[in-house]
């Protein structure tokens, strides 16, 4: 075996391992922490196939970004776990099914799959052999010149997505007080405060 | 001899910890003295003596901290979560080496050539907030969750503006490569470095790097007039060490970064001079004393106005000026200052 088989297999291991214990963990941190886990495994399978920008943008959006939100909502949530547990066992049964249903689905197409004959060479044909052009490069020809309408128009749905959450959270708290920092900024010593000599004894 | 190093598992695996060895050694050696070199500028800007004690002038303090450190009792608090616990010291530890993996330190000097290096630095710093989060939420008390949460929003805010700048620096070279990076800078000395073309972001940028690492004025996770030491509170010998350590790491790592993204790195600033490692090494210290006399004459920022800093200054000012730097680059403005591209374009 090569040092590349070696890494494959650790970094399948790290995969598998995090994505059993995110599901098995008692506690919901230490499930956050095994699905980084698990993401990480996942960059490095990433960069064995060569496609390291994508492995680096999976570290940084996925590991350094998303992860840090679930395991802030994580640690910052009330939740009863006792209870969630005795809930999650009541539709324990449609669970498995969907479970099973899923796992035969699986089965039947592992050994069946046949691609066909044109599939190989569609794929090849949208962009140059990685040989020939570095990943990022391909990547970005795709994105922002083939496709160029296709993922503005993605971005745009996700911008709409982004004004509905706020428009649904944003609600005018009148009387809270708010810092004025343009009335900050804009005051000096001169009006901020006075110099008093105060005489012994007299007080203000 | 060299065919066993070259083709065989274990001659690779050799000459990988070999190499490693070999950067992470003399880094924590050069750290030692920066901490040394870090309090005397403090205690200079303060007029205090400093450490003078350990060696001559004091020279051998960090050694002597180190001992310390290490022969301390280790203290857990009661109801900390034992495991995460210990793993966040060592995460921010090892994620502040990790780093260093694609650094060069001068042309070819370099342990890992990945042709992603700039994305690699920034996922790996991106990771840190982990050692501070994990670190804060493990010790079960109150003021290092406050503290770790401070640090880790600090940390994601300021990541976007750090990452905005790099993009214009790769828009100019065309790589993501750090020596590709460096090589484009070559040309006519001091000049040509990419200070002078992404003037504003130096700034923009070595301030972000402050926020980044939580060195003042943005020391808010360890504000120790409010917070006691922020997510290091229940932290004690070799795991606090490791805490301190890493950070230091991190500011040495922005110190290179900065060095080689706008000052060409190991490129030397007269065209006369021949290039090398010493114009880096230069470089990196010359900002660690920025970082130290930052440290040492600017009072605590409140947090809101940090907040609104990054979010309503920094982010939209990077992000205005990569459009900028991407329409110069197109349209080969300056004299195609702005694209220097080597392969594609």
């Amino acid at each position: 075996m090569s040092v590349a088989d070696y890494a494959f297999y650790l970094f399948a291991l790290t995969t598998v391992t995090g994505g059993f214990f995110t599901v098995m963990a008692r506690n919901p941190v230490h499930s956050v922490l095994w699905l980084i886990t698990a993401f990480v495994g996942a960059t490095g399978l990433f960069v064995l196939l060569g496609a390291e920008f994508v492995a680096m943008l999976l570290m940084i959006v996925y590991v350094g970004a998303v992860a840090v939100l679930f395991l802030f909502v994580v640690m910052m949530l009330d939740v009863d776990f006792a209870e969630l547990k005795a809930e999650i066992a009541q539709s324990l049964p449609i669970a498995m099914l969907i479970g099973v249903v899923l796992l035969m689905e699986l089965g039947t197409i592992f050994g069946t799959w046949v691609f066909a004959d044109g599939a190989e060479a569609a794929r090849q044909s949208i962009t140059p052999a990685i040989s020939e052009i570095h990943n990022t490069e391909a990547l970005g020809l795709v994105l922002y010149t083939d496709y160029i309408l296709l993922f503005q128009l993605s971005g745009l749905i996700l911008l709409v997505a982004m004004i509905g959450a706020i428009v649904l959270t944003l609600r005018h708290r009148t009387n809270v007080k708010r810092q004025n920092v343009i009335a900050q900024m804009h005051r000096d010593p001169a009006q901020a405060m006075e110099v008093i000599d105060v005489k012994p004894g007299q007080g203000l | 001899m060299y065919e066993f190093f070259t083709t065989t598992n274990l001659g690779i695996a050799l000459l990988i910890i070999g190499q490693c060895l070999l950067i992470v050694v003399p880094l924590l050696v050069a750290l030692a003295f920066l901490l040394y070199f870090d309090r005397k500028v403090w205690a200079a800007v303060q007029l205090r003596k400093g450490p003078n004690v350990v060696g001559a002038f004091g020279v051998l303090q960090s050694f002597a901290d180190f001992i310390k450190y290490v022969l301390k009792e280790i203290v857990v608090p009661a109801g900390a979560d034992k495991f995460v616990f210990f793993l966040a010291p060592l995460m921010s530890f090892v994620l502040a080496m990790l780093a260093w993996a694609v650094i060069p330190f001068n042309d070819g000097w370099v342990l890992a050539d990945v042709n992603v290096a700039i994305l690699f630095v920034f996922a790996v710093s991106s990771l840190e907030v982990y050692g501070v989060i994990m670190g804060g939420w493990a010790s079960n008390s109150k003021y290092p969750f406050l503290g770790s949460l401070r640090s880790a929003a600090q940390m994601i805010s300021y990541e976007v503006s750090i990452g905005l700048i790099i993009i214009g620096v790769i828009i100019t070279t065309g790589s993501m490569n750090f020596g590709d990076i460096v090589m484009a800078q070559d040309g006519a000395g001091l000049f040509s470095w990419y200070w002078l073309p992404h003037f504003p972001m130096v700034f923009l940028f070595l301030i972000s790097a402050l926020a980044e690492t939580n060195r003042p004025p943005f020391d808010l996770p360890e504000a120790e007039s409010e917070l006691v030491a922020g997510y290091q509170v229940e932290y004690s010998s070799t795991p606090f060490l490791l805490f301190m350590i890493g950070e230091y790491v991190a500011i040495v790592l922005m110190c290179t970064l900065i060095s080689i993204l706008f000052f060409g790195g190991w490129l030397s600033p007269v065209e006369a001079l021949p290039d090398g490692f010493f114009w880096l090494a230069i470089k990196i210290f010359f900002f660690f004393f920025v970082f130290s006399m930052i440290k040492a004459i600017t009072p605590r920022y409140r947090y809101d106005q940090l907040m609104r800093i990054g979010w309503k200054v920094f982010l939209p000012l990077s992000l205005a000026w990569v459009v900028l730097v991407a329409f110069f680059a197109q349209y080969g403005a300056f004299w195609g200052t702005y694209a220097r591209w080597t392969v594609g374009g």
